[in-house]
């Protein structure tokens, strides 16, 4: 049987990527995720990796592109601002075909905001966040075991596909403490021949370049990107069904919020409401299919979409279900989280719409 | 008997820097220091944004491009990643002096053992003839066309004499390649910079200061005598830092 320990959701980040191979961390301190940077500098030097707080998130994310063109497994940590800081260097990796982690532990924005849970950067994750055309694979971990599977899992994803890969928590998961099997065994590490990492005379030298000034082979660039991304759509969206089987009422939810949301759907079913919980594990990939299969039950009443956030994931919540069915919000914003009962009340008024 | 050819760490991708541009000069002396201490097969060179962004392609050694002013942290990555290979950047003064001092200056305090060939034209050479941090008090260019107005804009960053302020940094230099005598000490400066990393003695910077013909709206003849009359001046050339000299002098 493998170890249960008792870890806060920053940590388990930490310890999971050392775990999956990742030997190399840059950071730079930011509230509510200090923990990985922290873990990372006393844990780092004893098991043969580098730990280095950078003069900057920019700084951070260069020296995460230094790495990742190297070859090697690699990751940065910050919250809501830094995070900001680092698009530039993210839309790189994305061109230069980079593999590589970028955790968010979300805080309210925008511009300073605050340091309260929220997850109000669903569009920067999901739709590019820096310049140019490109996404990452964006994980949303809803549980401290979460934060270590996914972290091992953004890891292969990342090198499969040769793109970073993001971690899209939010405060409340990243200070909260629960019990964690960490991940066993050896990395997934694959080889990369494509690194630039010395050619040691024996082969013609490797170029680690985002820059194209052929236009029409830049084009050329961008759709053969895409089709590497249809490939991620149709094979990795990961998502958790929550007794949809027989729901009238169907929540789109993650991380903290799909677990207020898993509340208010036990009280509904208490009261004969039958409500379900779709809950994206991938927000990009979107799991669209089961949403617009949800919207094709006739018994079908609509969607909740439940963020932490003035209603961003409802996009695409109205886009897989082609709105065939009501799309309402409930959020909160800011750093507050919605409770189990603002979530019951709109069950209730969107179960009781037609009766 | 061949008395010079073409250093092999160079491809035979032809340059596409303009007539009388010093980036020629400085790629064939980077090129020389990595035959000579036969690091080619260990050597990542990291390109700027700026002329010599294309750098990646005449470099035979692995290659990487960055962002703007970025090479700095990108070399630390790789060298942290890699201790045991050669790492390079090269800056123009916009990228290392301007929007890149922050990843300068700490690489420099932390000592990073990488290598760091700076050009100093004085002038943002690819975008058509701007204002450098390095452009000298009353310098006509694209965005001071009145010439620097030090009372606006400030005064030029001098890089040298700044980053070896630092207790950081190993070795610090500046040269010149606008007469055959400069270039021969320029070459000895960069070699100097890369023997510093391959016997692990920390962050060496070589600026080089460097004609734009274009830009200076000069002849090349002209553009190196002004190094001689304005940069120069301006900018002394010398070795500004050589913590391990210092050490054997105690």
């Amino acid at each position: 049987m493998a170890e249960v320990v008792l870890m806060k959701g920053n940590e388990a980040i930490a310890e999971s990527a050392i775990r999956s191979g990742c030997l190399y961390y840059f950071g730079y301190p930011i509230t509510p995720q200090t923990e990985i940077a922290a873990y990372m500098a006393k844990t780092m030097p004893k098991r043969g990796g580098v730990f280095l707080q950078a003069e900057s998130e920019i700084a951070a994310i260069n020296m995460v592109y230094g790495v990742a063109g190297s070859g090697k497994r690699v990751m940065t940590s910050s919250s809501s601002p830094g995070v900001s800081l680092k698009q530039e260097g993210i839309s790189y990796l994305a061109g230069s075909e980079l593999p590589a982690l970028i955790v968010n532990v979300q805080r309210g924005g925008p511009g300073l905001g605050g340091i309260q849970p929220s997850q109000s950067d669903y569009f920067q994750a999901t739709k590019g966040g820096g310049h140019g055309d490109y996404h990452m694979i964006v994980l949303a971990p809803s549980s401290v075991q979460e934060m270590a599977d996914l972290t091992s899992k953004a890891f292969d994803l990342a090198d499969k596909y040769r793109m970073p890969a993001m971690l899209l928590a939010d405060g409340t998961i990243g200070q909260m403490m629960e019990p964690v099997v960490l991940p066993e065994g050896k990395p997934n590490l694959i080889d990369k021949p494509w690194a630039a990492n010395g050619t040691l005379m024996k082969r013609k030298h490797n170029i680690i370049n985002s820059l194209n000034l052929d236009t029409p082979d830049l084009e050329r660039q961008n759709f053969e990107r895409y089709k590497k991304y249809a490939v991620v759509e149709e094979n990795e969206v990961m998502y958790e069904d929550y007794m949809m089987e027989d729901a009238e009422v169907c929540i789109v939810a993650f991380g903290i919020a799909a677990r207020v949301a898993k509340n208010a759907i036990a009280a509904a079913r208490k009261e004969g409401i039958k409500a379900g919980l779709i809950r994206p594990i991938t927000l990009w990939p979107f799991p669209k299919k089961p949403i617009a299969a949800a919207a094709e039950k006739p018994e079908l009443k609509g969607f909740i979409s439940v963020e932490l956030s003035m209603g961003q994931m409802i996009e695409d919540v109205k886009l897989a279900s082609s709105m065939k069915k009501p799309v309402e919000l409930v959020n909160r914003a800011g750093g507050m989280i919605p409770t189990p009962d603002e979530v019951l009340t709109a069950i209730r008024k969107m179960a009781g719409g037609d009766k | 008997m061949i008395v010079f050819q073409k250093p092999h760490a160079l491809t035979d991708k032809e340059f596409h820097y303009c007539p009388g541009c010093t980036h020629g000069i400085i790629h064939r002396l980077v090129a020389e220091a990595l035959d000579k201490l036969e690091i080619e097969g260990t050597a990542i060179g990291i390109a700027p944004v700026g002329c010599a962004v294309m750098a990646y392609d005449y470099f035979a050694c692995d290659m990487f491009e960055a962002a703007h002013g970025r090479a700095p942290a990108v070399a630390t990555g790789i060298k942290r990643a890699n201790p045991d290979r050669i790492v390079f950047t090269y800056q123009g003064d916009g990228d290392l002096a301007s929007i890149g001092m922050a990843e300068t200056v700490h690489a420099a305090t932390r000592n990073e053992n990488i290598t760091i060939i700076f050009v100093n034209n004085a002038i943002y050479g690819m975008t058509g003839g701007q204002m450098a941090p390095t452009s000298l008090p009353g310098q006509v260019t694209q965005t001071s066309p009145y010439g620097r107005d030090v009372n606006l804009v400030g005064y030029p960053i001098r890089v040298c004499e700044m980053l070896a302020t630092l207790d950081g940094p190993e070795y610090i230099e500046r040269v010149a390649v606008n007469s055959v005598a400069n270039v021969r000490k320029a070459g000895k400066a960069i070699e100097k910079a890369f023997r510093n990393q391959v016997e692990g003695k920390g962050f060496s910077l070589i600026e080089i200061v460097s004609a734009c013909p274009t830009n200076w709206g000069m002849t090349p003849q002209k553009a190196l005598q002004w190094i001689d009359e304005k940069m120069i001046p301006y900018y002394p050339l010398g070795v500004y830092k050589d913590r391990s000299a210092a050490k054997e002098a105690k």
